[in-house]
């Protein structure tokens, strides 16, 4: 048993760091949106120019051949500068690693090195408003015509869609196959009139994601990913590289939250003295902290698991049910703690550092939501790593 | 950066989960907790003969000389098996004698007590001082006087390691004049406690450690027991899946039914978490003493909690069956629940976790 970085880790971990020191571009512009994605792209070019962009991706393919370790340093040191995403968030997660696992050499070809530079933004079209958790059961339909598809249906949550060149679309092209069999991955062009994207306003009153609309849209052949009638492994891998992913840098983030959160307590009056000094609030505060500290070995002992397996586990469904407890739950805390102005909404003269923690509470809502409900995993827990009975 | 066991760590807890296995069956641990004393001679022998009274005691007094992480282990497995046994007492007096005895003390009380000929238990709390850990009232000098209560199978032991007001440890046998040792009641018949009184007793010892001396054999009491109670989740956990799958109503395994399975899920993340706890503190133990007091809290402030009430939540599982003394259930809730309440509870651990990270002290980090 060793937590402790090897010399040639930690080395990276401080160039990492140095890097990051000297080129941080500042906060995120507060304007709409379109500023914010341009912020962003200009941000992946330069992380894309000092080899940062797509740092799991092998070398081959432009990416930097990192290892898991690697990869955990650079996502954790990334999220404790608070350094801003890149806007091709979506691509080089999962649509540039599904190409390199399952494309053809053209699609490599064709796709891979616009993915790292941001030049082309990339949406994921998998949820539907009838098909939520049970994604096999999606409707959206692709038809064969000559050697195009033409799609149909409707997809929802489609974060990014309004700038996205790329979706990476999950259609239903035999409906008479298995729910499961009967599906294909395609990479669709979003650039044409048979996509219609509108944005959804969220509870927080952002309209971060969108429904995206096809009426027959076109999709040529060469665009499937993985032949047809195997989208619902594709898709998997997908998913798969999402999970993998987020563990060390929404634990860092988290930790940034707890520091911010403590510092709130500290400077919110209390009884003569601070809500530091309060015993309720000190032991909900503590017992955070132990909860992170969990959730970050945890991390550790599923990241040794898949160095020595090479999959990551069902278990990993352990730490995205946390993350999302232990979010929500820092979110409540800081409002109870806030007390009556946390009633301001962000903006408001007199809210408390901003707004942020009534922005942050009402986001997080979310957390137990997207990328696989904490109820659905919770099965997922139950059936694949306790081995109980499906009920279905 | 390897979380995870190692072969050799990986030997240590099968050879303790067979052997804890084929010794301590229900019937065997329903006996001993039945009897008078409480105490199992012949399984306290084998425990022995393994090494593992010496376990994490240095190897010039006749230890193994392993590790924290090691000591986890078997913890771990012991409560697993639900083990009545005074080892965990043994271990942390032995800790003591390790880290504030001199030379010659050590080879009276302490190699004896590495290789099982002698046990000695910590006696801590005083009748009229708070139940609180590293809080002692009683009086040093020529003589101690006083009651310390809830000291852990003295009953059976040879020695008491007594603790006084100015953080000092004294050797005082059980049969010196002036001691009356008498049983208490716990909820956890798989334990005893005992009431120690001092009448003007004159220790055999004083060890020259002072009260700092203690902190990291404390620490790492709490990581033994902590470990101790993520055991009992892990054996809870195991017997509500294996009934949840048989167990058949409205014509389906109730597993299958979500109100059971999400408990069985809410179940695992508490074990896992304990378990990670406990390992970083153990490791932390070992590799980084400064993180311990931190990292032990965390452990055990968890601990104290999954320990209790993974059980608590195996008893709903199993419904009416587990509620009843047949059942060996109520036995790991019982013992879960004493654990939480032993070495600081989760109330006082937070405290001292809610003091660190206010003061903006950071966990054990690497990447």
């Amino acid at each position: 048993m060793d937590l402790t970085l090897s010399p040639s880790e930690e080395e990276f971990r401080e160039e990492v760091r140095s890097w990051l020191q000297e080129n941080h571009p500042g906060p995120e512009p507060e304007a709409g949106l379109d500023e914010v994605m341009a912020f962003r792209r200009e941000w992946q070019l330069r992380l894309h120019a000092a080899g940062w962009a797509g740092i799991s991706w092998p070398k081959e393919y432009g990416g930097r051949g990192a290892t898991m370790i690697e990869q955990a340093i650079f996502a954790a040191e990334a999220s404790r500068q608070e350094a801003p995403s890149p806007a091709n968030v979506l691509g080089l997660a999962m649509g540039g690693p599904v190409v390199i696992a399952h494309g053809t050499d053209e699609q490599k070809a064709r796709y891979l090195e616009p993915i790292l530079t941001g030049e082309e933004i990339w949406c994921q079209g998998f949820s539907e408003p009838e098909s939520g958790s049970d994604l096999a059961s999606l409707k959206t339909r692709a038809v064969k015509d000559g050697d195009e598809w033409v799609v149909t249906g409707q997809k929802v949550w489609t974060t990014f869609a309004q700038y996205a060149k790329w979706c990476m679309l999950v259609a239903r092209t035999d409906s008479d196959a298995p729910k499961h069999q009967g599906l294909t991955y395609f990479l669709m062009d979003m650039e044409q009139d048979g996509v219609q994207t509108r944005p959804l306003v969220q509870i927080t009153g952002e309209g971060e994601f969108n429904e995206v609309f096809f009426e027959e849209a076109r999709v040529p052949d060469a665009n499937v990913v993985g032949g047809v009638g195997n989208g619902w492994a594709v898709a998997i891998t997908t998913l798969m590289n999402e999970r993998a992913g987020l563990a060390f840098g929404a634990i860092s983030q988290i930790q940034n939250s707890l520091g911010r959160l403590s510092k709130l307590a500290q400077e919110t009056p209390s009884n003569g003295g601070s809500v530091a000094d309060d015993s309720y609030f000190r032991q909900r505060i503590a017992q955070l902290h132990i909860e992170v500290e969990t959730m970050r070995l945890n991390a550790y002992r599923g990241l040794t698991k898949t160095m020595q397996s090479g999959i990551p586990g069902p278990e990993g469904s352990l730490g995205k049910w946390q993350w999302a407890d232990i979010n929500q739950d820092l979110t409540e805390l800081a409002l109870e703690i806030e007390g009556a102005y946390s009633m301001l909404a962000r903006g408001a003269d007199h809210a408390v550092s901003g707004g942020a923690w009534q922005y942050g509470f009402l986001r997080s809502r979310a957390n137990s939501i997207e990328g696989g409900t904490t109820d659905i995993l919770k099965n997922i827990i139950a059936e694949r790593v306790l081995g109980l009975p499906r009920l279905r | 950066m390897y979380f995870d066991l190692t072969d050799e760590q990986q030997a240590i807890k099968s050879t303790a989960k067979g052997f804890l296995a084929s010794r301590f069956k229900s019937e065997r641990i329903r006996e001993i907790a039945a009897s008078e004393s409480g105490f199992d001679e012949a399984g306290w022998k084998e425990m022995a003969e393994l090494g593992w009274a010496g376990l994490a005691l240095p190897e010039e007094w006749g230890g193994q000389g392993l590790g924290t992480v090691e000591l986890a282990v078997l913890f771990e497995e012991m409560g697993y098996a639900l083990a009545p046994s005074p080892l965990l007492s043994n271990t942390i007096a032995g800790l003591a004698l390790a880290a504030g005895a001199s030379d010659e003390q050590k080879e009276r009380w302490l190699r004896p007590l590495a290789e099982g000929e002698l046990r000695g238990t910590p006696a801590l709390i005083d009748a009229d001082g708070p139940a609180e850990p590293m809080s002692f009232s009683m009086g040093a000098g020529d003589t101690l006087s006083g009651e310390k209560t809830l000291v852990l199978d003295a009953g059976d032991a040879d020695f008491f390691l007594v603790a006084t007001a100015d953080g000092g440890r004294h050797v005082v046998e059980k049969g010196a004049d002036g001691v009356t040792v008498s049983a208490e009641e716990s909820i956890d018949p798989t334990r005893r406690l005992f009431t120690v009184r001092l009448d003007g007793v004159r220790p055999e010892a004083t060890l020259p450690g002072s009260g700092e001396d203690y902190h990291p054999v404390f620490h790492r009491a709490c990581v033994a027991l902590a470990a101790e109670s993520t055991g009992l989740a892990q054996r809870a956990l195991e017997m509500s899946v294996e009934y949840a799958k048989d167990r058949q109503q409205f014509g389906r395994p109730i597993g299958a039914y979500q109100a059971v399975s999400h408990r069985c899920a809410q179940m695992l993340l508490e074990t896992e978490n304990s378990r990670s706890a406990v390992f970083g503190a153990a490791w932390a133990a070992d590799a980084e003493p400064e993180s311990l007091p931190l990292a032990a809290s965390m452990a055990k402030a968890y601990a104290s909690d999954a320990g209790w009430r993974v059980p608590d939540a195996a008893i709903q599982v199993h419904g009416g069956i587990g509620f009843t003394w047949e059942h060996d259930l109520h036995f790991f809730l019982k013992r879960g629940r004493a654990n939480a309440a032993m070495f600081g509870d989760a109330k006082w651990h937070r405290e001292r976790v809610a003091d660190s990270v206010l003061a903006g002290e950071t966990a054990p980090a690497s990447a």
